[in-house]
């Protein structure tokens, strides 16, 4: 009897590679973890897109629970998520600080004066310094960043309607109710 | 004589310019001598494109795989380390771009399971083998009973 029991061994280990290799089929290899999840965003200085004597740093963007968003005039998919950002900004739920990812400064202002500004600043990233630090491989791709300044969360492809109810406005109502705890306390 | 020089001359010149042009097909980066040159662009091999997953850091012609590259090419040249290099690209884009996963908790079983799969392999074609053996052994050693019954039989059969 407790041979016939070993007999069974291979199907075993059949079915569990069977279960493991059948679950591979449904990851989605562009949605990949972010490194930075859990840190503070990288220290940068950048110029302010419309205006280069400012200067906008790291330590701006603590204070408040923001969303980061990498975009560029050359990437399609940021022009299909642009009117949702749009939507987001007019309903004021928290500040979107935009990343002008490798492009040209005076294309990239162009654009948001014909298409609409959604973001609260604009942070000209003109040779992908501050994207690199941040791991980014492509735009647009969006940082949740708590009040203390760390990364909580990285959705990498255009915000729509689904991803923001689904994911992304559930951590952030979760992550301001932090913040107000911290700031009462 | 002349030609024949001329011609030794273009040869070697010819020669000299593959040896060069065998680095890398995108990039002008001048390095600082030949050694961080291969020590560089063995790393950048070694690294994969975030972007288009399936390409080292050489083959990609991503804009993402060129900024990498020419970071890698940087901090080599800079003096970096293997390990530091390596720890720069983990901590931005993850485990991820390595082709060759590290030995942590989360891939014990990638690392160890070809290894236990043999030797459980192994083990069982032992026992199994070994079974084999003992239960043919055990025939040979027939009980006094039934050698007597062959014994007889056999006798029969001469009759």
């Amino acid at each position: 009897m407790k041979n016939r029991l070993v007999l069974f061994i291979p199907l075993i280990l059949f079915l569990a590679m069977g279960i493991f290799l059948y679950k591979g089929l449904f990851l989605n290899p562009q949605q990949l973890d972010s490194a930075l999840e859990g840190k503070q965003i990288p220290v940068f200085q950048l110029e302010k897109l419309e205006d280069s004597s400012e200067i906008i740093t790291n330590e701006t963007l603590k204070g408040q629970v923001s969303l980061l968003n990498v975009w560029a005039t050359w990437c399609p998919s940021c022009k299909y998520e642009h009117p949702y950002l749009m939507r987001l900004a007019r309903q004021d739920i928290l500040p979107i600080y935009g990343i002008n990812y490798r492009d040209e400064r005076a294309l990239a202002v162009r654009e948001l004066a014909r298409e609409g500004d959604p973001y609260t600043k604009n942070l000209f990233d003109h040779d992908g310094r501050l994207g690199l630090d941040l791991g980014v491989y492509g735009a647009p791709e969006s940082f949740l960043v708590d009040h203390n300044g760390i990364i909580r969360f990285r959705y990498a492809g255009p915000i729509d309607m689904r991803v923001w109810k689904e994911t992304l406005y559930p951590m952030i109502q979760e992550l301001q109710a932090q913040a107000k705890a911290e700031g009462a306390s | 004589m002349k030609a024949f020089i001329g011609l030794v001359g273009a040869l070697l010149l010819s020669i000299a310019m593959v040896g060069t042009a065998v680095a890398t097909p995108v990039d002008t980066y001048e390095f600082k001598n030949v050694d961080n040159q291969k020590r560089a662009l063995d790393l950048a091999h070694s690294l994969r494109c975030p972007q288009c997953q399936n390409q080292n850091l050489i083959d990609s012609n991503s804009p993402v795989a060129q900024d990498l590259r020419l970071e890698v090419y940087q901090m080599v040249d800079a003096g970096k380390g293997d390990a530091e290099i390596i720890e720069f690209m983990t901590s931005r884009y993850g485990e991820f771009v390595l082709y060759k996963p590290r030995m942590e908790s989360k891939t014990y079983l990638l690392w160890l399971g070809p290894i236990v799969l043999l030797l459980f392999g192994l083990m069982i074609g032992f026992i199994f083998v070994r079974k084999q053996r003992i239960s043919g052994a055990v025939e040979q050693e027939l009980s006094v009973e039934d050698q007597a019954e062959l014994d007889k039989l056999l006798n029969r059969d001469n009759k």
